[in-house]
């Protein structure tokens, strides 16, 4: 009998084990730093019973780490929306996204639209976005006011105090300050070879004028607040916190255009908490929160009515960056076609070569 | 029964080791080389080949990346080397006691951090805002701020740094050993102090030496984060380029055919160290 009854307790124990922990999932996120700050989470918590396991990273490492695990170790991923539908086809490391379980009134319009359509793979929509924002140029103006473009860093009045990565964004710049369109050619390899070889040319011939090609946010931020490095292309935020400290240094949208990215939401493909994930993801875009989410990562999110609630003093930084026009002018990454990093990776690392 | 019960406790002792030669080295290189030898043709679409192997053959600019990390490894090993024998002589032949732990303390302090924190202090001290730059305009040698991080120098600095302990301490254990009274006896029999140090006490220390070359050679060759950080703009270092196969490119297969490159050649290098200085492998780690 009393075994009976300590089985039947024991049964019971499970069930309820079984049934909290069917409704509380561990969500495992894989995100940008600031993109889930502490008080967004303690929010999340409580009002969900979910729990958030946050693993900062940047673009390629996610890929790298779905890449390695075939989408497993994380519930939800935050790459930019260029990096979903051609990782999706080299390594199919994503699931599609259940759009009706997504609130989409929260979200603004246009922005959701080109991201489903930028994140389209198979006809299946792979991506939602949350914050989105440009690399351009931060620029000292007491030291290096003269500096309005990309090429303007290869100019002699600021030799040796210029930074930039060897990354794509830097090919990519280069190319529109170049008067060139790599975006259009994105599709047509012999056309693009020939950019980059242009661009190639260019970076080589500019490289004495660099300091040193900067790999972390922080090594950038460093730089330039010790006038080590007076101009160098770098993300607005980046730029905005700088300009906190002094004055002298902002972000400036460059005369070719900013170039504008959107970091969004994705379902690796062998996540196990799909749930907390929709939660999250509902959670997140509400005006309020996307509001503190800004004041944390410092760049403004798709959510609608997400700005009203932003920091004073990050809002006048914006409009002092961006004036309409440079808004307007805005060059929006389109997916990046599979293939297309092996070409930019070589000339990266001839340049990097050269002499 | 004795039998088997001492085969039982040597197959017990083998079990650690055997399980991490295999899950750790046999089982992820034999996956790596799988991963190398697949030659990516289209989107999702793999051929077997020797393809990734040509490209590091092919293009000059990989080639020339190993040669220079090669070449600058080798540097760094012989600087390591000129730097810590005297050092690894004195504690181990001119102290005593106390101060004789004290000093090989020392020289363990700064590996008690992580490698990257002691990096930092490096960029800290020479950066164009940094401690020494400073110090030289403060005393009128400079009348402009000097930058001496980002270039080769630089690097050859942290890649010594870092791997100095590497060679002392084999060194210290060698030198220990040698009797005090053959040095004497060199000196005795009309010896000076170059011809005792290249008659007796190099001959002794070799196995010391080469085994801490091995060392440092090995780990400056595969040294990640020194040459990134210090090394600015033109540091272009093998596992760098591995590095960037790997999580920028996407390119595994390249990145693991460089990979099991870096491998046979640094191999090969270490190989042909050991015949040049007439040691053997059982000689000098052996021991």
């Amino acid at each position: 009998m009393k075994k009976i009854l300590t089985s039947g307790i024991a049964l019971l124990a499970a069930g309820v084990m079984g049934a909290t922990s069917a409704q509380a999932e561990t969500l495992r996120l894989l995100t940008w730093g600031g993109y889930a700050p502490e008080n967004v989470i303690e929010l999340f918590e409580a009002e969900t019973g979910h729990t958030v396991e946050v693993t900062k990273s940047n673009n390629e490492e996610m890929v790298a780490k779905l890449r390695a695990t075939n989408g497993g170790g994380f519930d939800l991923a935050q790459p930019s929306q260029d990096r979903i539908a051609g990782a999706q086809a080299e390594f199919d490391i994503y699931k599609p996204i259940d759009l009706s379980k997504i609130d989409e009134s929260q979200f603004i319009t246009s922005m959701l639209e080109a991201t489903k359509g930028n994140t389209t793979y198979n006809d299946e929509i792979y991506g939602v976005p949350h914050v989105w924002g440009t690399s351009g140029l931060v620029v000292n103006k007491a030291e290096a006011g003269d500096v309005k473009d990309y090429l303007d860093l290869c100019d002699a009045s600021v030799a040796g105090k210029v930074s930039y990565r060897l990354k794509r964004p830097t090919l990519i710049g280069f190319a529109f300050s170049m008067g060139l369109d790599p975006f259009a050619a994105y599709n047509d390899e012999e056309a693009y070879k020939d950019i980059l070889a242009k661009v190639e040319d260019k970076l080589i011939e500019c490289k004495p004028n660099v300091k040193t090609y900067w790999g972390g946010g922080d090594e950038i931020k460093n730089l330039l607040r010790s006038g080590e490095v007076v101009a160098a292309m770098a993300w607005d935020t980046g730029g905005w916190s700088l300009n906190e400290d002094n004055a002298d240094i902002t972000f400036v949208a460059p005369e070719a255009g900013a170039l504008g990215w959107i970091d969004t939401f994705v379902l690796p493909k062998r996540g196990r908490a799909d749930e907390a994930a929709y939660a999250w993801i509902n959670f997140v875009m509400q005006p309020e929160i996307a509001a503190m989410i800004t004041n944390s990562a410092g760049n403004f999110t798709a959510s609608k009515g997400g700005d009203e609630g932003v920091d004073e003093a990050l809002k006048v930084r914006y409009q002092e960056s961006f004036p309409p026009e440079a808004v307007d002018n805005i060059k929006w990454y389109p997916t990046v076609p599979a293939n297309l990093e092996t070409l930019e990776g070589a000339v990266l690392d001839r340049v990097k070569a050269a002499n | 029964m004795n039998s088997v019960h001492s085969r039982l406790s040597l197959y017990l002792l083998f079990t650690p080791f055997l399980l991490w030669l295999a899950l750790l080295i046999i089982i992820p290189h034999i996956f790596m080389f799988l991963v190398s030898i697949s030659v990516k043709t289209g989107v999702r679409e793999y051929v077997t080949g020797l393809g990734n192997y040509m490209v590091f053959f092919t293009e000059p600019l990989y080639w020339n990346t190993f040669a220079r990390t090669a070449f600058m490894s080798i540097s760094a090993t012989f600087l390591t080397l000129l730097i810590g024998f005297p050092v690894a002589y004195y504690i181990a032949k001119l102290t005593r006691g106390r101060t004789k732990t004290t000093l090989f303390l020392m020289c363990l302090i700064p590996f008690w951090v992580s490698e990257l924190v002691r990096t930092f202090g490096w960029m800290i001290l020479l950066r164009e805002t940094g401690i020494f730059s400073s110090f030289l305009q403060y005393i009128g040698l400079a009348s402009e701020p000097i930058e001496f991080l980002y270039n080769d120098a630089a690097i050859m600095v942290g890649l010594v740094y870092t791997s100095m302990l590497f060679m002392v301490v084999p060194l210290v254990t060698t030198l220990d050993s040698l009797d005090d009274s053959l040095i004497e006896a060199g000196y005795d029999l009309g010896g000076n102090g170059i011809t005792v140090l290249r008659e007796i006490i190099i001959p002794h220390a070799m196995p010391g030496i080469v085994s801490g070359c091995i060392v440092v050679f090995m780990l400056s060759l595969g040294n990640y984060l020194t040459p990134i950080l210090l090394g600015g703009k033109d540091s272009l270092w093998f596992t760098g380029l591995i590095y960037d196969q790997f999580i920028t490119r996407f390119n595994w297969e390249l990145g693991s055919a460089f990979g099991f490159l870096l491998l046979i050649l640094s191999s090969t290098i270490v190989w042909a160290g050991l015949k040049l200085s007439g040691q053997s492998l059982t000689d000098t780690v052996g021991r």
